[in-house]
């Protein structure tokens, strides 16, 4: 499979992206979307950390921002309306079928591209969620346009196109991404990545409803169960407010448990750098990165992780970055706000307790 | 029951080294393995074959030397390999990429017998974006099951598929009809050693090589760079941050001073980290009562 970011850059003619003219059919194309992701009764956060970035893509161009929410219940979907607005939407368009209860593919799919075939938007953004991930390739190829993933910044150039920059080779590099000859341009972003807006109480919008014009005969695949995660660890470790990982500078599976352990006496979740899934010293769900977890807290404490892009960039939001490596040319320091240039072997346990004393004294204190 | 594996031929991310001056990728040298995604979707079709009967061909676009990955995929016991390598192919997208895919696979089902599954890895480890499985399945209107965790059933009497899909916050058990796309979740499997049998035909098979025209792709103006709607316009190293970080501690402090020095570090900088800190231990210490 060939992906975009494998290429180099091309100069201008050949192919048909760089055409310097939008075609005509394409100029009618405005405003910015970002598609909310409902279920379960909630909006899911990276739903409105895309509608703060939406609205400064939008503001830029002068357009509106729309967000798209598609489910079963009207009156769900129509609460949910007000929590867009309230993050920065002009307006929402809305299907409301019982079709739409649960995702599957196919139905999510004729949603969104029957939403973008009528009202013709300049920009589409979803979350880099299993869901997004799942949607946004059907509904780009049916469309047959332009879909960055995995961005980690948006922004509009001179010529108002979108310059979608995303790591690439495994992300040893950045690269600029657009779609210049084909809408809507698409993207997605993970969870994280992006900033929460601030939440403006009070603001309102307008809704734009649309029918969905289907039957459920027509849907091939059924839900037959959900069955809730129990450990909802997935959502702590990208939303926890401080976070302990460790990197191949442990030297081994067992010594993981000393990340463990400074986890525990700060209440913080813990995590690891890609090559730590590789050799199976900690699940996938744990790992930080590009590729794993993008985490915003405000501590993120990295024993061992010689900090490659791909892990930078899962962890630049953190308010405060501790680095504990043994070598002082890390790239990690690079990034990090402080450093501790020794063993994380020793530096961690000795850590551990000099958290734990301070807060047990001041618990006795208190 | 004809089943098609979609693998990437990647270099070992491990070993990519960027260029200090000139920012760009150093290939020279670095080993090239099947994107370890993929392997989860041949070992599950492999499985799928053992169990109901049956052929898994195993299909990659890419360079002449994507040969190497589609021989180790002989070797783990796939009954056919087809290379899908044009001049024509080179800068795809993802849009191109699935164009060109698809095509193939239809001309697979034309050739050898009807494609009831088509497998791929849940992305790649070079270009990570997920993108390709969804776009083949939308190309050949397939069902699409993507991040696929267990096939529970295959009913090929019925066309029937029962698997279990990670979603968000949870599980999906999911059915649908054959035939289907399914993009297999890393750690749902793990793969077999290949036989010596399967090792020693590997080594001899004839590999299928098919050029655009052979692969039946209808349109080359859809192939490759031309194909393609979104463009690379740059290439860059990350800007470092202005300041480096601050190290924490002087020559001769022990472990212990140093560990207490960051401690104060961290709580001058972030107040409100102590202050969370001091309230989770306060809770601890409630909950211990």
């Amino acid at each position: 499979m060939t992906d975009a970011p494998q290429k180099k850059p091309q100069p201008a003619g050949g192919r048909a992206g760089m055409r310097k003219e939008l075609p005509e059919h394409f100029k009618a194309y405005r405003h910015v979307w970002v598609f909310i992701e409902y279920e379960h009764g909630a909006i899911h956060p990276v739903s409105l950390e895309l509608l703060g970035e939406g609205r400064k893509l939008a503001d830029k161009l002068g357009v509106e921002l729309a967000g798209l929410l598609v489910g079963g219940d009207r009156e769900e979907l129509l609460a949910a309306a007000g929590e867009c607005w309230e993050h920065g939407a002009d307006l929402t368009y809305l299907i409301a079928d019982p079709i739409l209860e649960h995702y599957r593919n196919q139905p999510y799919t004729k949603a969104l591209t029957d939403l973008v075939n009528t009202f013709k938007p300049e920009i589409l953004l979803l979350g880099a969620t299993t869901l997004g991930r799942d949607l946004a390739g059907s509904v780009a190829t049916t469309l047959a346009t332009g879909l960055t993933a995995d961005c980690t910044e948006l922004a509009i150039d001179d010529e108002r196109s979108l310059a979608a920059t995303r790591p690439t080779f495994g992300g040893s590099l950045l690269c600029t991404i657009h779609t210049l000859n084909f809408r809507p341009q698409m993207a997605t972003v993970r969870p994280r990545v992006m900033a929460m807006p601030q939440r403006e109480a009070g603001r309102t919008g307008r809704v734009v409803e649309h029918p969905l014009d289907m039957r459920e005969e027509d849907i091939v695949t059924k839900v037959l169960r959900f069955i809730a995660d129990r450990d909802s660890n997935e959502v702590q470790l990208a939303y926890a407010d401080i976070v302990v990982a460790g990197g191949l500078g442990l030297r081994s599976a067992e010594n993981f448990q000393l990340v463990k352990d400074l986890a525990r006496v700060l209440g913080a979740e813990y995590g690891g750098s890609r090559p730590l899934v590789q050799k199976g010293w900690i699940t996938s769900d744990r790992q930080i990165g590009q590729t794993g977890k993008t985490i915003r807290p405000k501590l993120y404490i990295a024993a061992g992780i010689s900090g490659a892009i791909q892990h930078r960039v899962g962890v630049e939001g953190a308010d405060m970055i501790l680095a504990i490596n043994t070598d002082p040319n890390a790239p990690i320091l690079d990034f990090a706000h402080l450093a501790i240039v020794a063993d994380a072997l020793e530096v961690l346990p000795a850590l551990t307790r000099a958290f734990s004393r301070r807060l047990s004294v001041n618990r006795l204190a208190g | 029951m004809h089943i098609v594996v979609c693998i990437k031929q990647v270099p070992d991310s491990a070993q990519i080294r960027v260029h200090p001056v000139t920012n760009t990728i150093m290939r020279q040298g670095v080993p090239t393995i099947i994107n370890p995604y993929d392997l989860f979707a041949l070992e599950e079709a492999l499985r799928l074959r053992d169990r109901l009967g049956g052929e898994v061909t195993v299909l990659t676009m890419g360079p002449p030397m994507a040969e190497d990955s589609l021989r180790k995929a002989l070797t783990f016991g796939a009954d056919r390999a087809v290379l899908l390598t044009d001049r024509f192919f080179a800068g795809s997208d993802t849009l191109a990429t699935s164009y060109a895919l698809s095509s193939a696979i239809k001309k697979i089902g034309e050739t050898w017998g009807p494609v009831g599954i088509v497998f791929a890895g849940k992305q790649t480890i070079d270009g990570d974006t997920a993108q390709v499985g969804p776009g083949i399945a939308t190309r050949m209107g397939f069902n699409q099951l993507t991040y696929v965790a267990a096939i529970c059933d295959v009913d090929t009497e019925k066309g029937i598929v029962e698997v279990e899909r990670r979603a968000e916050g949870g599980v999906q058990v999911l059915q649908t009809k054959l035939p289907v796309l399914i993009t297999m979740l890393e750690g749902s499997n793990e793969m077999r050693r290949g036989s010596l049998t399967s090792a020693l035909r590997a080594a001899n098979a004839e590999i299928t090589t098919w050029n655009a025209e052979a692969a039946g792709v209808p349109d080359v103006q859809s192939c490759g760079l031309r194909g393609s709607p979104t463009v690379v316009k740059r290439v860059f190293a990350p800007t470092p941050r202005a300041e480096r970080a601050e190290e924490i501690g002087k020559p001769g402090m022990s472990f212990e001073e140093l560990a207490d020095a960051a401690m104060d570090e961290i709580f001058a900088r972030h107040p409100t980290v102590e202050a969370d800190l001091r309230e989770f231990a306060a809770g601890q210490q409630e909950e211990w009562r």
